[in-house]
């Protein structure tokens, strides 16, 4: 197997690339490039419980979102699996002295393997860390009406000012999340 | 019981609704079908892992402010996304298919949604490492508890959708 696919992308080759969806999906069919939706339209498939904001058609409306985070499980499965970096991820120096008083030390694969292995769903830091942070990710993009992608990329290349002010806060609670919260969550045993 | 003031609120929100879903209102039946949003997904989560925008270690080093990795890619992704799409808008203005494009603005309010939203966002974000694209990035790349996040994330969907009606927006 060559190599160079399973190198990581630098930072010039990844971000010209990610920018391109937004404007692929609007070409493609006036699709808006956001992947919280999809958290909804599950939602809207699965429990919608009479709850106006779960109660439309997700067939009609999210059918092609669903497609497409599919197809994101499926590039996860290759770029991460198949052909996935072996060696640890290239972070700065001093964010692996970060980590490390932390208690992180193993910067192979994508996530710390203790934190995000299954038995870590025993004890209080995982079950913070996965399931607690997996709810604020659901709420507050929903709340907000958009993610990373819908606010961070389409809002703003729409150059909309709710999503400049979405992905301030999305900066705010990321950095009230690192400094206070994770410190305090990975002390935990 | 609702309120009048409170049902007025309502009717605003699920206004706001029909917009960001609307343009799903006049779909051309000779649109692209699923498949190709499968495959542009496909490339989307190939894109997302290579460049790592889905590592745990790379989101804790951009919160840091001590690598520029994060940083680069949205400096770069953004441009890219801004120009993509005025000039559609604004120079092309059709898509594949030949509809108009329609971008269906958002409903600024008081702007309390996105900022607490957003923050609300951002601190899950930093606990997992992961925003919904990545959390499912993530699932497929073989870290398998990122199946309880999604579910978890529902959840906080769900909830959020039942407490709507009470929160500022």
């Amino acid at each position: 197997m060559p190599e160079m696919l399973l190198h990581p992308w630098p930072w010039y080759v990844a971000g010209p690339l990610i920018g391109l969806f937004a404007p692929l999906l609007l070409w493609l069919g006036n699709r808006l490039f956001g992947v919280s939706s999809n958290l909804r339209h599950l939602c809207s498939a699965i429990a919608p419980r009479g709850i106006p904001y779960l109660s439309y058609d997700w067939r009609r409306e999210g059918g092609w979102n669903l497609a497409f985070v599919a197809g994101i499980v499926v590039g996860g499965l290759l770029a991460g699996l198949v052909f996935g970096n072996p060696e640890p991820v290239a972070v700065a120096a001093s964010t692996r002295a970060s980590l490390a008083s932390l208690g992180v030390h193993d910067l192979t694969g994508l996530v710390p393997r203790e934190l995000f292995a299954w038995s870590s769903l025993a004890t209080a830091r995982g079950w913070i860390v996965i399931v607690g942070g997996g709810f604020l990710v659901g709420f507050g993009t929903a709340y907000a009406g958009g993610c990373t992608s819908g606010h961070g990329i389409s809002g703003v290349a729409n150059l909309e000012k709710p999503s400049f002010i979405a992905l301030g806060g999305f900066f705010a609670g990321g950095l009230l999340g690192t400094f206070v919260l994770l410190p305090l969550v990975l002390g935990l045993r | 019981m609702t309120t009048p003031v409170e049902s007025r609120v309502d009717v605003e929100l699920d206004d706001d609704d029909v917009h960001e879903l609307s343009a799903e209102q006049v779909r051309d039946p000779t649109a692209p079908g699923l498949w190709i949003y499968l495959l542009v997904g496909t490339l989307f989560g190939i894109v997302l892992t290579k460049g790592e925008a889905i590592s745990w270690f790379r989101i804790q080093e951009m919160f840091r402010f001590q690598g520029f990795h994060m940083f680069g890619i949205f400096a770069t992704a953004l441009p890219t996304a801004i120009v993509g799409v005025q000039l559609l808008k604004q120079r092309w203005r059709r898509t594949l298919s030949g509809e108009t494009v329609v971008i269906p603005p958002k409903h600024l309010g008081s702007g309390v949604r996105y900022a607490a939203g957003g923050t609300i966002f951002g601190l899950g974000w930093a606990l997992t490492g992961a925003c919904p694209g990545p959390l499912f990035a993530l699932l497929g790349s073989g870290v398998t508890t990122m199946a309880v996040a999604i579910v978890s994330a529902m959840l906080g969907t769900w909830t959020y959708g039942r407490l709507r009606h009470r929160l500022p927006h």
